[in-house]
């Protein structure tokens, strides 16, 4: 197939249309017993017009069975250790390293030293599990937990208005807000020190683990329910472990073997109530937030009771 | 890119007509298996460990005891060289089908391989990970189904950082998609739509071209057109996701364009668009100046290398290309077709050079892209004349009955512009190919040069008498018994006769 020369100079130079010669149809021109019409002609999937396309394109991904590197071997270097702290992980390859501290020192919590596949699962961990405001707000749970308002509602450090009376609707999502007066810190809203006797607002704050899924659950096992049945994860999902109180430094990284793992979520929390894996600053901040004056339920203590609650239901 | 390379358990000496032989079965097969609607193909990824002389380079097939053992080792060894070591074992054992029988039917034993997936040891993590791709890559459904309860987990670690494990999982997750319907009625809840979106925005190549060969198994589904792609889908969604925009990007001509993450985003593009779901979306988003660009840097590409795999590239944006210029938003938008450079016809000509010496399956693909940018475009057609392409064109006519076929539609394109596009193709060789033609035996190809000899002794008079001097008469009396071209054949006679 010989091409005209000046071809490859016409690709080379610019864009441009050529000025159509004038269009003249005569109707004999479709009349029968001729049948021809000009058209764009479409092809749908299967159609067998494809089918030697088809095979090259398998052809390709069956024969392509090796990985090229771009080096024909992993290349090595003298021995080294990680250079992250209490980590004494010895390496003699880069790349080896590199998955080394991308899967172990990328998203680690800093309170309990818990890594994690990704920064969203770190987020939640830290979230549900070190955030003193938000272990106030899931407490709450247990005692009333009528009504969801969205999480964006809750502050942290903001002003927050609430509603001062509820009607106990079960619900997700967005709920009524009004004006208590000036915005105050914490969880002063509660409003129970108005000596109101109303329903809690309790947020629904259990994120969806999900990529991509917004939505959000009063509870952790709302929240398991809903990636069990709706997103098909496993019940045991090893990112998704409830609440438990543990030194910190134990250093229990989720997802041991699968033996280990499950002999922990079966542990019953032991430990002194009042002990939190919060380091000792959290504490104090948790007590600047929380006026004395204020009490959650009828004489419930604070701290972490309702974690047995939780780990015996697991 | 991918190179090409032996596999690992074939035997090093192979004869050239061995491997010829080979590739003609696996062609054959492949054929069947689409004629039947049932092609799937798997990629695997496997380390080139350099063979040693001496030692046993090919994996043993492992029992029932030793599979059990390494996976204890690999548990609950204390040495974490130890436990590395016995799941590179395991994972050599795995590249045989038996072995893969064996170790999905011992219980506990994918747990067990799930939690090293999970664990905190990095190295392990990616051996485990490297034992879950050899068991996606089986042909049988019963062990990658069997794979089904890592998937949550390959997800997690889309969002990872290591772009190692990441492809891997990729490419683990691209062949269980691909084996049933049933994984792909896990994976899409489990988010795989999102989590692709998320992971297209990595800058490792290596990963976006393991994400693309996900997607486009993804996308070959058979229930694709209707559950997956569609913008009503909701989670589940492609049209939906911000995935399209990120393929048009990955398809951009310039510097950053790989060839290898083009191939695979081009065939996931080309599967959206055949599904004839949303493609005006497309065309919204910038598809058809997009692959037009990328047309033209085909045919740069092809101008100055050898390289035979551009054609890989290639299929897919024609088909593309052809596709979109059938929707009525190309005519809709700005009131004229977007694409409109005459340079697309320049490169599309070089291209089919190309096919026609490398890979002459391709040409109708090329020359229907050419049916769809001349039928309803004078400007195109014209260009066709003044480029002087008739000529080439008419070379392709001996190659195969559906080439024939398309060159004589494209050139009835042109001569049914009327008499100044008729003028053009005269004199020259269109007749004498034409009398050429009419001694096929194919009916097609004779039908459509009666169509052509139609047009031309309308809008060009003159050739009829050309026609009759030429044994023209004889020619078309050869097919007069022909049912579908008896009355074709009939009123040609009469106009030759009459003129």
């Amino acid at each position: 197939m010989q091409l005209p020369p000046a071809l490859c100079a016409r690709l080379a130079a610019g864009p441009g249309a050529a000025e159509p010669l004038p269009v003249e149809r005569d109707p004999a021109a479709g009349a029968a017993p001729f049948r021809f019409v000009a058209r764009p002609v479409r092809f749908p999937r299967e159609h067998e017009f494809f089918e030697d396309g088809d095979v090259q394109r398998h052809l390709y991904l069956q024969e392509v069975l090796m990985q090229v590197a771009d080096a024909p071997e992993k290349p090595r270097v003298p021995a080294f250790a990680c250079q992250v702290a209490g980590c004494c992980q010895v390496f003699d390859a880069l790349d080896d390293y590199e998955h080394h501290y991308h899967a172990l020192h990328g998203n680690v919590c800093s309170f309990c030293k818990r890594a994690f596949p990704s920064g969203h699962l770190l987020d939640a961990h830290i979230l549900e599990w070190h955030d003193a405001l938000f272990q106030i707000l899931s407490e709450r749970q247990d005692m009333v937990g009528e009504v969801c308002i969205a999480a964006e509602a809750i502050p942290s450090g903001d002003g927050l208005r609430v509603l001062p009376q509820l009607s106990g609707a079960r619900g997700q999502g967005q709920g009524y807000l009004s004006t208590l007066g000036s915005p105050v810190r914490g969880a002063w809203w509660w409003g129970r020190a108005r000596g109101q006797r109303e329903v809690m607002p309790s947020p629904c704050q259990y994120q969806c683990l999900v990529e991509g899924c917004t939505e959000k659950f009063k509870t952790s096992r709302d929240r398991k329910d809903h990636m069990v049945r709706m997103h098909l994860y496993p019940a045991d999902f090893r990112f998704d472990k409830p609440k438990k109180s543990r030194s910190p430094a134990s250093a229990e990284v989720p997802g041991d073997s699968g033996e280990r793992s499950e002999g922990e979520a079966m542990e019953i929390c032991s430990e002194p109530v009042a002990a939190s894996p919060a380091p000792a600053g959290e504490r104090r901040t948790y007590s600047h937030r929380i006026p004395s004056t204020i009490c959650f339920g009828q004489g419930a203590a604070r701290g972490f009771k309702s974690n047995k609650k939780k780990t015996k239901q697991c | 890119m991918w190179s090409r390379r032996q596999g690992r358990l074939r035997p090093t000496v192979c004869g050239v007509e061995e491997l010829r032989r080979r590739r003609r079965e696996q062609e054959a097969a492949l054929r069947k298996a689409r004629r039947e609607q049932q092609l799937v193909s798997k990629r695997l990824l496997r380390e080139d460990v350099p063979e040693e002389a001496g030692e046993g380079c090919v994996a043993a097939i492992l029992g029932e005891a030793e599979v059990q053992q390494f996976l204890r080792q690999a548990q609950r060894g204390t040495e974490e060289k130890e436990r590395e070591g016995a799941l590179v074992s395991l994972r050599r054992g795995l590249q045989h089908p038996e072995t893969q029988q064996t170790f999905i039917q011992l219980e506990g034993s994918m747990r067990t391989l799930v939690g090293l997936l999970t664990s905190n040891q990095a190295l392990l993590q990616l051996e485990a990970a490297r034992c879950l791709h050899e068991l996606s890559h089986s042909e049988h459904s019963t062990i990658a189904e069997a794979c089904l309860p890592a998937t949550s987990y390959l997800l997690t670690y889309l969002s990872g950082h290591s772009p190692d494990f990441i492809e891997l999982c990729l490419y683990t997750l691209g062949n269980l998609i691909v084996e049933s319907e049933a994984v792909r009625r896990q994976l899409l809840p489990q988010g795989i739509v999102p989590a692709l979106a998320a992971c297209i925005q990595s800058p490792h190549v290596a990963v976006l071209e393991a994400l693309g060969y996900a997607l486009s198994q993804l996308l070959q589904a058979k229930e694709a057109p209707e559950k997956i792609i569609p913008p009503a889908s909701a989670s589940s969604s492609i049209l939906a996701s911000t995935l399209p925009q990120h393929m048009l990007q990955m398809l951009q001509p310039g510097p950053k364009l790989n060839p290898g993450v083009a191939v695979e985003f081009a065939w996931c593009l080309h599967y959206i668009i055949c599904s004839q779901v949303s493609n005006p979306l497309l065309i919204g988003h910038g598809a058809l100046s997009t692959l037009g660009l990328l047309l033209l840097d085909l045919a740069g590409a092809v101008q100055r290398t050898e390289d035979a795999g551009l054609e890989l590239l290639a299929c897919p944006v024609l088909r593309c290309l052809s596709n979109l210029l059938t929707e009525a938003a190309v005519e809709t938008v700005g009131g004229q077709m977007q694409l409109r450079d005459e340079r697309v016809v320049a490169a599309l000509f070089i291209l089919l050079q190309f096919f026609f010496q490398k890979q002459p399956s391709l040409l109708p693909e090329g020359l229907w892209l050419l049916n769809n940018l001349t039928a309803n475009s004078p400007s195109f057609c014209t260009s066709l004349l003044s480029l002087d392409l008739i000529e080439p064109l008419l070379q392709l006519l001996p190659v195969s009955n559906v080439v024939s076929v398309m060159v004589l539609t494209v050139l009835c394109n042109v001569a049914e512009k009327g008499p100044a596009y008729c003028q053009r193709l005269w004199p020259g060789s269109l007749l004498p190919a034409l009398l050429h033609t009419l001694a096929f035996s194919d009916t097609e190809v004779v039908g459509q040069s009666l169509e052509l000899l139609h047009l031309l002794f309308l809008y060009q008079p003159e050739a009829v008498q050309v026609f009759l001097q030429q044994s023209g008469l004889q020619a078309l009396e050869r097919h007069q018994e022909e049912a579908q071209l008896q009355d074709r054949v009939y009123a040609l006679q009469q106009i030759a006769l009459q003129g």
